[in-house]
């Protein structure tokens, strides 16, 4: 029995020819914010997907909160934000959120809360399809919170955002976690580690770093997290 | 796969449905104006001719039609739900499978019975056709082909990549059901093999109930009815596999 609400065992996916995840391992606690950072194609989105439980998997084991990944009761529990704004371009923001608050059994209240929470209050009735990119995708994001999720898990929803933006999110994710959420987020860009509690670092299919960014620094005696991935991967290799 | 259905989260998923068709201006209006636009050709077809060659084949327009439009329009939608990402994301939520195909198929049923209300009343009323039987039953048939349709275009979305090849299915799957459903040659015309692969056909039931619904006072079309059901509720369950929450 696991008390970690995120525990990966020995993770492997194959999909199509390609391994994306090889002999994946790692425990998140409660109440942080975890990067999972490494280079496009690297298997970050095959490792969110898992955890979702949308994923097949070849090997191993994962387990959200206690119970199977995928399991029915999770499916409340859990916030996805997938890599694509996947949300219905011909309605508006809010009719958005109203559906999905529809699905998930969540007041109106709560819609009005989540539209605020990502900053959308004044588009609230544009068609999502008239936004920008980064205004699509906090609108993906409202959708995962609408449920009050105790495992986020958000697939690089920072990029292509302004830095005054992105740092407004981080910050959002920080306010979640400190609430007692667990927060997984992936990016491709390494400077947002240091807005990380704890560091998954991935390179092709494999777990390279499990740490906090300052042990990540210390470990390796880098002086940025760029840095320290190409230490470890000419170490490895 | 969930077999509960929550009338709450089906509800929503028609209203959703019904609120993005809304939005589409242009589909909506082809939804409800071409098949009176179609049937209305065809009397004028017919005009100048003695005889009775609209009312022989204004039924079997109005069976098809509904059919036809609402196996299209929902293939795509679905389609793009596929690809967008939102129905991976509806279906990492507490949402059953059943919840999704019963909303569409609620959604495009009232809307097919709309589209139909005003085809066969335009059919009625200004083009003169004459219906022996209930009015009525002329629009539970149209409404069941349409949800028919929906259940298929459900189906066929599953195996299309993109929208270009979703509308494909559109001459595999319809054209050879149209040919052989009694609109040009009355089946039991058909040579042997024909009128045997018509019998498996779901169209030529929907045309045959139509048609008796147009021709006699007292039509017995519970059987073509239940056939068109049947073939409803197995695209459906097709259609229930191929919605997968776990994908590779
Ligand atoms: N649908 C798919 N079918 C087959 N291979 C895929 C699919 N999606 C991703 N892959 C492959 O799996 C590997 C990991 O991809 P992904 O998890 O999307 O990486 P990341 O999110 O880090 O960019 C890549 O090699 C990619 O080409
Ligand atoms: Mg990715």
């Amino acid at each position: 029995m696991t008390t970690s609400p995120i525990a990966v065992a020995g993770l492997g996916v194959v999909r199509g020819r390609v391994t994306a995840l090889d002999d994946v391992s790692f425990e998140v606690p409660a109440g942080q914010v975890v990067g999972l950072l490494g280079p496009s194609g690297c298997g970050k989105s095959t490792l969110m997907r898992s955890i979702v439980g949308v994923q097949k998997i070849t090997s191993g084991s994962v387990s959200v909160l206690g119970e199977p990944a995928g399991s029915a009761s999770l499916r409340s529990r859990i916030g996805y934000v997938t890599q694509a704004a996947s949300v219905y371009e011909d309605l508006t923001v809010a009719e958005n959120l109203r559906f999905f608050a529809a699905v998930l059994g969540v007041s109106a209240q709560r819609v009005e809360e989540c539209v605020v929470l990502v900053d959308l209050a004044r588009q609230r009735n544009q068609l999502v399809g008239r936004l920008s990119g980064g205004q699509r995708s906090r609108v993906s994001l409202a959708v995962a919170l609408l449920g009050d999720p105790t495992v986020l898990v958000l697939d690089e929803p920072t990029v292509g955002l302004d830095p005054v933006l992105r740092r407004d999110l981080w910050a959002t994710f920080h306010r979640l976690a400190d609430a007692g959420a667990t927060v997984l987020v992936s990016s491709h860009v390494m400077d947002e580690a240091t807005r990380c509690d704890r560091l998954l670092v991935l390179r092709d299919g494999r777990l390279l770093v499990d740490q906090t960014p300052s042990a990540l620094l210390e470990s390796t005696g880098a002086h940025d997290v760029e840095a320290a991935f190409l230490a470890i991967v000419e170490a490895a290799s | 796969m969930t077999t509960e259905v929550s009338a709450r989260v089906t509800l929503a998923v028609a209203r959703r449905v019904l609120l993005q068709l809304r939005r589409d201006r242009r589909t909506l209006a082809m939804l409800l104006v071409l098949p009176c636009a179609i049937i209305a050709l065809l009397r004028w077809m017919f005009s100048a001719q003695t005889g009775s060659g609209f009312q022989g084949l204004a039924p079997a327009l109005l069976a098809l039609i509904p059919f036809v439009v609402m196996f299209l329009v929902t293939s795509v939608t679905t389609l793009r739900e596929r690809t967008s990402g939102t129905l991976e994301r509806l279906l990492a939520m507490p949402l059953g499978k059943a919840d999704f195909l019963f909303g569409y198929a609620l959604a495009f049923g009232a809307v097919a019975a709309v589209q139909s209300a005003l085809a066969v009343g335009v059919s009625i009323w200004w083009l003169g056709l004459h219906v022996a039987g209930p009015t009525w039953l002329l629009l539970v048939v149209a409404v069941l082909d349409a949800v028919l349709g929906t259940a298929l275009g459900l189906l066929v979305s599953a195996f299309a990549r993109t929208e270009f090849q979703a509308v494909q299915f559109m001459p595999a799957l319809v054209i050879p059901q149209m040919l052989l459903c009694g609109l040009f040659i009355h089946r039991d015309q058909l040579p042997g093999f024909l009128h045997a692969i018509s019998n498996c056909l779901p169209l030529s039931y929907a045309v045959d109930a139509m048609t008796a619904v147009s021709t006699r006072t007292n039509p017995g079309v519970g059987g073509d009815l239940a056939v068109v059901a049947g073939f409803t509720v197995a695209a459906l369950v097709l259609g229930a596999l191929t919605l997968r929450r776990r994908t590779a």
